[in-house]
């Protein structure tokens, strides 16, 4: 396959980036479109140029870190893949792929696609837990039954690789599936309803100062979320806030 | 120095709790005292930060991915072994014990590993209290599924994305104390060397890889849960980044690196596709639960097969051989991996395999999905003769238990497994070796400690499945928390660590002159070129089957490359950014030395154990023909290795094995 590739390069966080085109050549539908990254790179460095630099590491869809903006998709046109996942067999020959970082106000670029995520780690900071040491004298295990349709709800929540899809595919730039999966996963358990009218607050607190915007009902994060994340919980967490801030 | 492992006295199941009552500890004020450097945030340094920062002590935590949360633990499948005898199905702490020794063919620490069996069921109680979703069935209790080399259901699982949920656990634990300021975390760093002051661990030299600035950082003692070092195979399972590097840093810094031969190779894997491959992904263990593995019986279908001229949907049953039930009645499917995986070689080495490479098997949930599928329609009342009832029934149950790794599987190859049987390959997995270290995971450097895969304590010469989570939780929540207040009880009076010493500025300088030498080298190899030849060799040399000749040529091989390495290679762009390329060419540089002490030490164990597999050690005989021969008589040791310069010199340390509770057997699967 021959394609045409236009990346968006950025030399730092403060420089001006802008799209280059990139013909390339050899490319087999059994390659993952980050192997056609790395394909690039190695012709780049083969010819003195810097290679594009991109977040990656399991390349098998669970770590989260990859994150480009392909073709206007957030991962690509595949639906419940990452971006690792994807693969050119979804390409034909002669394509033209534009790559863009994710965008957002809260995700600032670093260098060429890779950006700046840390603000889902200062959101979890601010709530993302239950409160239990490690003592090795917590209750068994078994001696909280947890309905089964909780518990799996809980699980599917949980499932967030905490990519940043959602945000760089809605318009408002929100964070919002994000961070309703993440109080819909402690909502839906035992163990979390302690702290659970501290947690909405403080983690939705935390949400506001990052700066990623409001949701308005568009739906395109959940379309685009790799692990198929609900827009349920976003309504779950809305529904947590709202009684958190009458009892506050 | 000689290897003392610590073991406390008296009886095996009296020694963690005799052991933790004799122990010091630290006060609550004299924690807040002390500095403590986790390296690593997965299961074992994520769970480890945590416990010590809410402990009291500061914790400075690393890693070098863009959030501890995305560290390699995350991949992990299928599930986490505990002895809660939930099923009743006769489980206990001695079994785990039992099956875990056995099944690391008996070239495990007995004391250690008896601590693990102990701690395993306290780590399913946290787990659950910090919110960790692991699947439960309808009564609201917690589901358990089997895994290989065991006879017992005690594996937690959440799906197939145990170790995601398990590691997500540790890491809200961490959230909180970074919250608190307990924890101190750094991103986007790496380790590249250890400072040692009056001859303990009392920092550590980072480089963060967005400024490329070179930092001290010290403490009173370091904890490296750095995980495994299967990419020096290039191709393996593990994610891009994971490497060797800060734990041969440590043993260039005088920490025995212990069985760097005894390597995982996975046998449910999704095989190589092409040259372009830049990693390989599982298929979890828990599809042996269901899903049975074959190759054609005749050669004549298995070649028809990969010249795409029949399907494998069209051999009858009579035509195809189940070769793992054949093989090992006993335990069938669900073998070990070392078992599991040369059993797929031997198929393929003489002609049976089924894709393009001739390397690949099947495996196959028709069964299954019948055997679900009849039983649902049995429960729900409706007809379980309706062939195409049954088997969108069956499939619906196969979509719950194994939906994510079924997408997964077309996503890569393309083909839809529900319909189809899937193929698979033995690929690079884990690495039992490592960093040596005794009862109190501390390494042979004092106040350094190594926890989780990067020691190499637990899993012997072959680890079982569902292992690996249980071993790197016990070690951070449960373990290191003890043995370390043991030693940090002599440092409450010895205030802060000054980072303005000459050991901190020759380690600084060491770093400096290696990322300068990099960066100017004017090579014309991208640094691939080394790694992907590296993995080669190890591959071809030092794989699933090993003889003298070959490893031999592998440790010269190994030095001949890496001299090439350090003429030819060709690092772009600066040192002060974000430069990836360097940061490969660090890592491959120490993979180089590593792969060298690898094939030494498979040279040296001249004998048959778990993943090591030499050719030269065969029973020749008796119902066990063919299987791997142990030599119990000369290599019941732990091989402890000392760098003294190039690796191939490193001076071998031995740590005889004793076994007072379990009889040394041969491993029978039968």
């Amino acid at each position: 396959m021959k394609l045409t590739l236009k990346v968006w390069r950025q030399k730092n966080a403060t420089a001006k980036g802008q799209l280059v085109t990139y013909p390339i050549d050899g490319i087999d539908g059994d390659m993952s479109f980050l192997e056609m990254m790395d394909v690039l790179n190695n012709k780049l460095i083969n010819e003195g140029e810097s290679p594009v630099t991109f977040d990656h590491d399991c390349r098998e869809g669970i770590c989260g870190s990859c994150s480009m903006f392909i073709n206007g998709e957030a991962h690509g046109p595949d639906r419940l893949v990452t971006t690792c996942q994807l693969h050119m067999r979804k390409f034909k020959d002669g394509d033209t792929i534009t790559i863009e970082p994710f965008r957002a106000a809260g995700f600032p670029v670093i260098k060429d696609l890779m950006v700046d995520r840390s603000a889902f780690d200062r959101i979890q900071h601010a709530g993302g837990f239950i409160s239990v040491n490690t003592s090795g004298n917590t209750q068994d295990a078994n001696s909280i039954p947890i309905e089964k349709e909780n518990a799996d709800d809980a699980f599917a929540a949980a499932t967030c690789i905490g990519c940043g899809a959602c945000v760089a595919s809605c318009k408002n730039s929100s964070a919002m599936l994000f961070v309703g999966a993440k109080v819909s996963q402690f909502a839906l358990l035992p163990q979390g309803e302690v702290e659970a009218t501290t947690r909405v607050l403080n983690m939705v607190k935390q949400m506001d100062e990052e700066g990623f915007g409001n949701c308005t009902n568009t739906g395109a994060c959940e379309v685009e979320c790799p692990k198929g994340i609900s827009l349920e919980n976003i309504a779950r967490m809305n529904r947590e806030y709202l009684a958190a801030s009458l009892e506050g | 120095m000689a290897l003392d492992s610590k073991i406390p006295q008296g009886p095996l199941a009296d020694k963690w709790t005799n052991y933790k009552n004799e122990i010091n500890l630290v006060n609550p004020a004299n924690k807040r005292l002390i500095d403590v450097i986790v390296v690593g945030t997965g299961l074992a340094g994520g769970s480890a930060a945590a416990t010590l920062a809410e402990l009291g002590y500061n914790v400075k935590a690393f890693c070098f991915q863009d959030s501890p949360r995305r560290a390699h633990s995350i991949a992990a499948q299928g599930g986490i072994n505990a002895a809660k005898n939930y099923q009743g199905d006769g489980d206990s702490t001695y079994r785990l014990f039992y099956d875990t020794v056995k099944g690391g063919d008996y070239r495990s620490r007995e004391s250690n590993v008896y601590r693990l069996a102990e701690v395993s069921t306290n780590i399913i109680d946290q787990c659950v209290a910090q919110g960790v979703p692991f699947a439960r069935d309808y009564g609201g209790l917690l589901d358990n599924r089997s895994f290989g080399g065991v006879l017992v259901s005690r594996t937690f699982y959440a799906k197939g994305q145990t170790g995601q949920q398990l590691l997500l656990g540790a890491y809200s634990a961490m959230n909180r104390q970074i919250g608190r300021g307990k924890i101190k975390m750094y991103n986007r760093h790496e380790m590249l060397d250890i400072v040692k002051v009056d001859g303990k661990a009392r920092g550590i030299i980072t480089r963060n890889l967005v400024t490329g600035e070179i930092e001290r950082h010290s403490a009173h003692a370091v904890v490296l849960g750095t995980g495994g070092y299967g990419n020096v195979f290039y191709l393996s399972t593990n994610a891009m980044g994971s490497n060797v590097t800060a734990a041969w840093k440590a043993h260039k810094r005088g920490a025995y690196f212990a069985n760097p031969c005894y390597t995982q190779i996975h046998p449910t894997c999704i095989p190589v596709s092409g040259d372009h491959q830049s990693k390989l992904t599982l298929m979890s263990e828990s599809l042996r639960n269901d899903g049975r593995i074959w190759v054609p019986k005749k050669k004549e279908d298995a070649i028809a097969i990969r010249e795409g001229k029949k399907k494998p949907t069209q051999l009858s049953e009579d035509e195809r051989d189940y070769y793992l039930e054949r093989r090992y009645p006993a335990f069938g499917n669900l073998v070990p991996r070392d078992v599991a995986s040369r059993a797929a070689k031997e198929r393929c080495d003489a002609g049976f395999g089924v894709n393009k490479t001739g390397e690949a098997v099947y495996l196959d949930f028709a069964a299954a999905i019948q055997r679900y599928g009849k039983e649902q329609a049995y429960v729900t009342h409706q007809d379980a003769n309706d062939a195409a009832l049954v088997k969108k029934l069956g499939q619906e149950v196969v979509r719950t238990k194994y939906g994510n790794l079924f997408q997964m599987y077309e996503k890569i190859v393309d083909q839809d497994p529900y319909n189809t049987p899937m193929m698979i390959y033995p690929a690079v997995h884990y690495t039992m070796g490592g960093l040596w270290v005794d009862y109190n995971l501390q390494t042979s450097v004092e106040g350094l400690y190594a926890i989780g895969e990067a020691n190499f304590s637990d899993h012997g010469a072959n680890r079982l499945g569902a292992s690996a989570l249980m071993q790197g939780l016990a070690d951070g929540y449960f373990v290191l928390p003890y043995t370390i207040g043991d030693y940090l009880s002599h440092d409450i009076r010895t205030g802060p660590i000054s980072t303005d010493s000459p050991e901190f500025e020759e380690a600084e300088q060491n770093v400096r002159s290696q990322v300068d030498a990099l960066i100017n080298n004017n090579g014309t190899k991208a640094v691939d070129y080394f790694h992907k030849k590296l993995g080669k060799i190890m591959w071809n040399k030092c794989g699933m089957s090993r003889n003298a000749t070959d490893l031999q040529s592998a440790i010269d091989e190994i030095a001949a490359l890496r001299d090439e390495f350090y003429k030819e290679v060709r690092v772009p762009g600066e040192q002060d950014e974000f430069n990836e390329e360097l940061a490969k060419a660090l890592r491959v540089a120490d993979f180089l030395e590593l792969g060298e002490l690898f094939a030494k030490d498979a040279l040296t164990r001249n004998e048959s154990a778990g993943g090591h597999f030499r050719e030269e050690s065969v029973e020749e005989d008796g119902p066990q023909k063919g299987e791997a021969k142990r030599d119990d008589e000369n290599f019941t040791f732990v091989s402890a290795w000392e760098y003294v310069g190039k690796p191939k010199d490193a001076i071998l340390h031995k740590e005889e094995l004793e076994f007072d509770n379990i009889e040394l057997k041969q491993r029978s699967y039968k």
